[in-house]
Parts: C-alpha cells; sequence; structure tokens
C-alpha cells in the first residue's frame, strides 16, 4: 500500500498551485524575516525534492534571483529616497536637494537602520510571494495546468502548445538565413574586390532576412493547420447559435460581477449589511459572479466529445499537499486574529530582534512536509534511451 | 476501397487540368506505389482521398470518390479522419504536441475516444513501431526516421482504413528512409491496412507492392500490376532499367531477382573479363584544403581533414546525416566556421547550400538574375542566358517560392556560375529530385566540370554518384575513411554499391550504360 502510494508520478497541477498559494498567502500577511526566510527554505526544499524535468521546471532559480533582485531594489531605493526613517542613523549621505514643489520627497540624505530594515522585510515579503509563484510553476508542468482546466477552455492549451513549438522553429530558420546571408554577402565582396556596394547588400533586412524567415513560417503554419485538420481537430463541439449565444452572455455577466466585487472589496470595504463578520453584498456579488461563470463554461463543454489522454487524477497525495498549505496559512491567520501579533510583525521602532515563535515553527514544518508525503516526479532523463532498439 | 470515378482537378490560377478523368479502383489491403514525375499531380491525388484537396487547396474538383463503400466527395478532411490516415513529406511541420505519449493520443482525443481506449491503443502504437523507449521524449529531440515513425503512428493509433503516405521520406536521409520504408512494408503485411504510397526511392517498397499507380504530367493515370505499369513508365529505378535493357523476362525487382537472371552473363564474364571504362584522368589541383577542423561548443564535426580537388573532376562526398559534410564544404567555402587548417585556391569557391530557396528572396527569376548579374558585374542577361541553358523551360517571371526543387536550384547554379567560380560546392543537391530531375542536374554538373570546374557534390545518392562523380569520398565523425576513384569505392562497398553493381559483383559495373556496353 505505501509502496504503491510512492510509486513516482507526477501530482495534480492544481494540487502544487493550491499548496503554492496557501503559503504565499500565508507570507502576504507577515513581516517577519526569519518565518520569511524559512518559507522560501522550505518552498525551496519542496521544489528540489519534487520538481520534474520538463524545461518550466529548470526556472525555478530563475525566480529566486528575482526575488533577491526584489529585495536588493527595496532597500536601495530607501537609501536614495529615505521614507520610514528611525532615529538610528548609520550613516549620512550628502542630500541633493530638490525644489520646493517636489516637497515630501528627499534624495539621499541620513540613511536610518528602521529605513532600511522597513525596506529589507517589506521586500523580503513580497519576494517570498514571487518565490512560491515560482515553485508552484516549477512542480507543476503549464501544459498539464491547462489540461485540467475545463474543456471549454481547450483551445487556450492548443495555442499555447503550438507557439512553443514555432518559437524555435522561427529561431532556427533565422539561424538558417543568416547563415546563408553570409555566403551571399562575402561572394559578392568578392566579386567587385570589396568596394563599391552592391545591390545584394542594399537590399537590406527586410528582403533579405524578413522575408525568408516569414515565408517559411507561414509554410510552416499552413502544413501544421493541414494537419491538424486531417486529425479530425474541430470535429466535434458544435453548438447551435443561440447556445452559443448564452453561454457567452453568462461568462460575461459573470466576469462583470466578478469585476464590481473586486471593486467593492478592494475600494470601498464595508458597504451593506454585514451578517456574522461576512460582507453580504461582496458575498453575494463573489457567489453570483463564480456560479455564472462556472455556467458558461459548463455551456461551452457540453458540446466538446473531446476526450484527454492521462488525465491527471485527484488522490490522496494531492490532498494531503493542499492540506499543509492550508495548514501553514491557518495557523498564521490564527496569530495574526487571536494570537500574538507581533510574531508576524516585529516592531522596528522601537527596534525588537524577529522572534521565530513554536507556532511559526510548527507551521514551517508542516509546510515542508509535501518534500517527503508526496510520491516523487517521473522523470524523463536519467536513464539512457536506447535509440533504434525495440 | 478506395474508387476514384471520372476525378478531375484544376488549380483556379491556370487552366491545366492536374487531373484529368482519373478513375481507378484499389482493393481492401492493397499497398499501391504513386509514381511520377515531379510536379505530375503526386500530390494532388493523394489529398484527393481525404478531400485535402480541395478543401485546404483550393481549386476545382469534378467527378466522385468512393472510400470504403462511402460516398466521401463532398465530405470535410476532418469527418474522414477515421477513415483516412495521412502522412506528409516533413513529420516536424505536422506535430501538434511536444512528446511522443501525446502526439499519438492526438488524434484519438479530437475524435472523442473513452480514456481506457486510449491509453490501450497508445500502448500498442509504441510497440507497434517499436519506439516504446521514445515514449516521454520531445519530438524536436529525435531523429528525423523516428520523428517520421511517430507520425505514422500518430495516424495509426485511431486505425484508419486507409494509409495515404506522400513522400514520407523526402526530407530523410537514406538510413532514416530505410527505417521508416521497413515499418511500412511491415504494417502492411501484418495489418493489412490499405496503403497509398507515394516515394521516389522506389526501389526500396517495390518488391511489396501490389500495384503502381503511374500519374503523366498530363493528369491521366495508369494502373495496373506492377511489372506491367513499370515496363512503360518514364521513370523506373536502375535495376528494371536493366532489366528492360537486357531483355529480362519477368522484369526482376529485387536483387535476388536480378542476380539469378545475370548469372549466365556474370559466367562469361568469369572466363572473359569485361573491358572497363578508362579510370578518369584528373586535371591540375585547382583547390588545397589541409588540416581543417570544425569545432562547435558541443561537438568537433571536422576533425584535421586534408582534401584536394582537381580542375575538371566531379567528386562525391558521402556518409551518414552530422558526419561532417556540410560543415566541411561551409569551411572550404570559407563562410561558415573553421577552427584550424587552410584552404589555399586559386579562383572563387561558390557554395550551393542544402536549402537553395533561401538564397532566393527576389520577388520573379528575372530579378534574381539581373542581380546575379550586378554581383558578377556581367553584362546584362547573362545569367539569364546561362539558366536557360540549365532550364530551358523556366518560366522569368514566376517567384522562386513556386518553382520545383530543381528549378530552384538550377537558379542558384545560374547565379554562382555566372561569377565564373573555379570551384563549386554542392550540398546535397539530390534532395527530393526525381530520376528525371536527377538526370538532368547530372548533365548540368558534367558540364560545369567540362568547363574545367572542380566539382563537390556532397550526396547520400548512390545512383548519382556512380552517373556523375569520378571521385568518392566518404566521411565518417568528421575524418575522410576512404577516398579513391568512384568505381573501387562504390562497387567494393556493401552499403554504397549501386543496385548494377550489387547485380553484377563481382565484375565492378555501376550504371546501366556500363553493363550494357559491357555485355555486348
Amino acid at each position: 500500500m505505501i509502496k504503491r502510494y510512492f510509486l513516482p508520478r507526477p501530482l495534480h497541477p492544481f494540487a502544487w498551485w493550491g499548496f503554492a498559494l496557501a503559503i504565499a498567502v500565508a507570507a502576504s500577511t507577515t513581516t517577519n524575516p526569519l518565518f520569511l526566510l524559512g518559507t522560501i527554505a522550505v518552498v525551496t526544499l519542496v521544489t528540489l525534492a519534487r520538481r520534474g524535468d520538463n524545461p518550466w521546471a529548470k526556472g525555478y532559480k530563475l525566480y529566486l534571483l528575482l526575488g533577491l533582485f526584489v529585495v536588493a531594489f527595496r532597500v536601495a531605493f530607501r537609501v536614495v529616497f529615505g521614507g520610514g526613517d528611525g532615529p538610528t542613523v548609520l550613516f549620512t549621505l550628502p542630500e541633493i536637494p530638490l525644489p520646493d514643489f517636489v516637497r515630501g520627497i528627499r534624495l539621499l540624505g541620513p540613511v536610518s537602520l528602521e529605513s532600511l530594515l522597513y525596506g529589507l522585510y517589506d521586500g523580503l515579503r513580497l519576494a517570498t510571494m514571487i518565490i512560491c509563484v515560482g515553485a508552484a510553476n516549477s512542480l507543476a508542468n503549464p501544459k498539464r495546468l491547462l489540461a485540467a482546466l475545463p474543456s471549454a477552455l481547450y483551445e487556450l492549451g492548443t495555442i499555447l502548445i503550438v507557439s512553443f513549438s514555432v518559437f524555435p522553429q522561427l529561431g532556427e530558420s533565422f539561424l538558417r538565413v543568416m547563415r546563408v546571408r553570409k555566403l551571399r554577402r562575402r561572394q559578392s565582396t568578392m566579386a567587385d574586390g570589396g568596394g563599391r556596394k552592391t545591390r545584394r547588400e542594399r537590399l537590406g533586412v527586410v528582403e533579405t532576412i524578413i522575408i525568408p524567415v516569414l515565408s517559411d513560417a507561414l509554410e510552416r503554419s499552413i502544413a501544421l493547420a493541414a494537419s491538424m485538420e486531417v486529425r479530425g481537430y474541430g470535429r466535434s463541439g458544435v453548438a447551435t447559435g443561440r447556445e452559443r449565444l448564452t453561454s457567452t452572455a453568462a461568462g460575461l455577466g459573470g466576469v462583470m460581477l466578478l469585476a464590481v466585487w473586486s471593486y467593492f472589496l478592494l475600494a470601498r470595504p464595508g458597504i451593506g449589511p454585514s451578517v456574522l463578520g461576512v460582507n453580504l453584498l461582496e458575498a453575494a456579488l463573489l457567489v453570483g459572479g463564480v456560479a455564472a461563470v462556472v455556467a458558461a463554461l459548463r455551456m461551452a463543454g457540453r458540446h466538446v466529445r473531446r476526450t484527454r489522454y492521462r488525465r491527471d487524477r485527484w488522490g490522496v497525495a494531492e490532498t494531503l499537499t493542499v492540506a499543509c498549505g492550508l495548514v501553514m496559512a491557518l495557523i498564521v491567520h490564527y496569530l495574526r486574529v487571536i494570537g500574538d501579533p507581533t510574531a508576524l510583525n516585529p516592531s522596528i521602532t522601537p527596534l525588537v530582534w524577529p522572534t521565530l515563535t513554536f507556532p511559526l515553527l510548527a507551521a514551517l514544518v508542516v509546510a515542508a512536509l509535501p518534500a517527503f508525503i508526496t510520491p516523487p516526479p517521473s522523470l524523463t532523463a536519467g536513464r539512457p534511451t536506447m535509440e533504434g532498439v525495440s | 476501397m478506395i474508387r476514384f470515378e471520372g476525378v478531375t482537378f484544376r488549380y483556379p490560377s491556370n487552366d491545366l487540368l492536374r487531373l484529368d478523368g482519373v478513375s481507378f479502383e484499389i482493393e481492401e489491403g492493397e499497398l499501391c506505389l504513386v509514381i511520377g514525375p515531379t510536379g505530375s499531380g503526386k500530390s494532388t491525388l493523394l489529398g484527393s482521398v481525404n478531400n485535402l484537396v480541395p478543401r485546404f487547396t483550393g481549386g476545382t474538383r469534378t467527378g466522385r470518390i468512393v472510400i470504403d463503400d462511402r460516398d466521401t466527395t463532398m465530405l470535410h478532411t476532418r469527418e474522414l479522419a477515421t477513415t483516412v490516415g495521412y502522412v506528409g513529406q516533413d513529420p516536424l511541420a505536422g506535430f501538434v504536441t511536444d512528446n511522443v505519449e501525446e502526439e499519438l493520443a492526438y488524434s484519438m482525443e479530437q475524435l472523442g475516444f473513452p480514456e481506457a481506449e486510449m491509453r490501450r491503443r497508445v500502448e500498442e502504437t509504441l510497440d507497434l513501431l517499436g519506439i516504446a523507449d521514445l515514449r516521454r521524449r520531445a519530438l524536436r529531440t529525435l531523429s528525423g526516421g523516428q520523428q517520421q515513425r511517430v507520425a505514422i503512428g500518430s495516424v495509426l493509433a485511431s486505425s484508419p482504413k486507409v494509409l495515404v503516405l506522400d513522400e514520407p521520406t523526402s526530407a530523410l536521409d537514406p538510413i532514416a528512409a530505410e527505417e521508416v520504408l521497413a515499418l511500412i512494408s511491415r504494417l502492411v503485411r501484418d495489418l493489412g491496412t490499405t496503403v497509398l504510397l507515394a516515394e521516389h526511392r522506389m526501389e526500396r517498397v517495390i518488391e511489396f507492392a501490389d500495384s503502381v499507380l503511374l500519374v503523366s504530367p498530363d493528369g491521366s493515370v495508369a494502373h495496373g500490376p506492377v511489372r506491367d505499369v513499370l515496363a512503360t513508365a518514364p521513370i523506373r529505378p536502375p535495376l528494371v532499367e536493366l532489366g528492360i535493357s537486357q531483355g529480362w523476362e519477368p522484369l526482376p525487382l529485387t536483387i535476388r531477382e536480378g542476380r539469378r537472371l545475370a548469372a549466365p552473363q556474370r559466367r562469361t564474364w568469369a572466363e572473359h573479363p569485361p573491358t572497363l571504362p578508362r579510370p578518369f584522368a584528373p586535371g591540375s589541383v585547382t583547390l588545397t584544403a589541409r588540416g581543417i577542423v570544425v569545432k562547435y561548443p558541443s561537438v568537433v564535426a571536422v576533425r584535421g581533414v586534408d582534401l584536394d580537388l582537381h580542375r575538371g573532376q566531379v567528386t562525391a562526398l558521402m556518409g551518414r546525416n552530422g558526419c561532417g559534410k556540410s560543415s566541411l564544404m561551409w569551411a572550404i567555402q570559407g563562410a561558415g566556421n573553421k577552427s584550424a587548417g587552410r584552404v589555399e585556391s586559386a579562383g572563387q569557391v561558390s557554395l550551393v547550400p542544402q536549402t537553395a530557396s533561401d538564397l532566393l528572396y527576389l520577388a520573379s527569376v528575372e530579378a534574381e538574375c539581373a542581380a546575379g548579374d550586378a554581383v558578377a558585374g556581367a553584362a546584362a542577361g547573362t545569367t539569364m542566358a546561362l539558366l536557360r541553358t540549365l532550364v530551358p523551360t523556366i518560366d522569368a517571371d514566376a517567384h522562386p517560392r513556386d518553382l520545383s526543387e530543381g528549378q530552384k536550384i538550377a537558379v542558384v547554379l545560374a547565379v554562382e556560375l555566372v561569377g565564373n567560380p573555379d570551384v563549386v560546392l554542392l550540398d546535397e543537391p539530390t534532395r527530393g529530385l526525381d530520376y528525371a530531375a536527377k538526370a538532368v542536374l547530372g548533365e548540368t554538373i558534367q558540364r560545369m566540370a567540362d568547363d574545367g570546374r572542380a566539382v563537390l557534390i556532397a550526396t547520400h545518392d548512390v545512383e548519382m554518384a556512380a552517373r556523375v562523380c569520378s571521385r568518392v569520398v566518404v566521411m565518417a565523425e568528421g575524418e575522410i575513411v576512404s577516398d579513391g576513384p568512384a568505381r573501387d569505392v562504390l562497387a567494393s562497398s556493401q552499403l554504397l554499391a549501386t543496385q548494377v553493381a550489387k547485380v553484377a559483383n563481382p565484375v565492378p559495373l555501376l550504371t546501366v550504360e556500363e553493363y550494357d556496353r559491357a555485355s555486348r
């Protein structure tokens, strides 16, 4: 049983996204640098342990670098423009005087420890959220994520995959054309002693590079379209005009409701009656919008008689993974609402050394569990492929 | 299984009938080989089977097509996806997904197969094609032969009743082509699928074919047993050519049959050895390459090659794909990457690259020729006149992209030759050419050599090398492994021997003409 559970397989992409987003939410409500660093460490551990070997999986390093850049940028911003200054001045830079109309902005001048720490904590929080998204992206193959979407969104996946194969091909034809162009140029300069510009040279970039590359791409896309047609693409899924109209209307209506909801949530919170701390207007808008969108997808998907090869299944491991993320988010939420908020947001003025309390430590341990309790990913490389042996 | 009744087709742009009242019937389980000169409407005929022509290409088609007792004349191509599987020339251009397994499943996903059924069929197809070990590989990382096998598998997985293959090996090197053709012949024997196959390497599949469909340039077709049609066909493999000129009955289709028929002749030769043609006397050395090394970040393409090219000699450069032929040519020409070594040449060195069409970007043949004149500083019309000697029928106003492969090469050659180069390098010029176009190209090359130029051709085509080249250089892993007169290299080799050489072995005769002369 245990052995079977741990057989290598890719986890459902939604599980990784759920896990990573829950952690990102938890990280967004805290500025405790120790906890944030711990979160980054835990997410990195899970990613390294459970990512596959597709090209997207290798992108995690880039997200780490992006996080580092965000932190450095935030701190540098504080050095240059100041803000959140405290009494502990570390050093003073010569201040650049600015005209009166930009009052409130200061260039250089005294740099305080508090100001730098504000930048550091804030940057670290943003970096952690970015890294969480990066982890989800490397853990869950975006292609499989698209494959798990409702069938009404199928075309989106096709577009993505086709464009991913077109770009390397464009690159190849570009290199080939550049190489051939070099051949021509060499000859033409040789032919008239490298002096006067020949017509071939005057032809310029458009005719000699862009036209061959684009006509290549055009030929390829026609070939691809023919190939898709030959294999039955677009054969099923014929809805009547009225059904299409209904589903489009429902989709648009749902998106509009959600837009209004987000406006109320972000710009005018607290309008309307509330019961048990839940704002009724906001809740109604949210539920109505989601329901309309779901109905639209259902309607559009009903006619699609396409099936999916090796659909990812939701199993125990997926539930456990999402649960680990949710537990961490709940612990942080609990601390914020009922427990000790100073653990989440350590005070900077007066300066207090941040501490990792027991609940936070427990949250980190729970978040690290998926690195051990999920089945490992199935790798494609690693074992030698025997070509031509059947 | 497939019945064409009076099918006529023409493109909207001109009045030429590509198919003219074509009627034929192909039985269930038949392997029908479709042959015909380039541009004769082979592809039009094959595309008509699943209505890609005219639904995708435009044009007007009349007549009736019946597949599996169902009138399919008016159906959409996608409606025929379960009936007709279609494989084109370039597998990479037709891939929709990015790994092997998903590509095999794509067609079934579109047709709405149940999941369990789909899984079972993908496994079966993987085994049938012998690509189970490649199942998770990205399609772009496969070799050409593997890609074409996946393409065939992806249409086979939904088990169509008819398989249509339009020159499936024309973009492949001979080893990959062999791989694909072996697969096709096995599928025909094991599955009994009805197959329509257009293939210019006819000799490889001819023994499996049940019938031949000859498409003529005037749009008419002839359908019948292999030997009957080939006896009158304008294009045929050298072995059949030999059988006809020797008056052998029945016509030999395999080397084994040919050797049996040639046995009396070989006995005569064993007692009275025939006089072989005089070996070619090369002129003075016109290009010297010493210690050429071409290194790319991950591989060494050429490892210290020394090569001399002689005036008036045509040399073939052979070897499997990726053995460094192209890299060596580009290094000799000077435009390519060269890590070490030196090239000494008295005059200009011209190179015609593999994809000749990349060099043609002006709007008409005439404009290309005028540009050629300008580059070489020649009088206006020189290039055009030169081109007319190569291909007299070419349309000066045609767009270079609309020309056939052979005509494109001719235009590029004319533009190169007007600069009067001493050395001409041709990188796989015979790719995608049929026998007739190759014969024309062969004459062109011979004429260049007669003018005192040194010519080097990278090619996989043994018959071409035997007919045109007097010297053969074989490369492997960036080194030259054999270099000598064509007769010695080609006749003694297992892999590179021509069909005639295999029949005449141990007498080193390479071409049908040589065999005829020796047997007289």
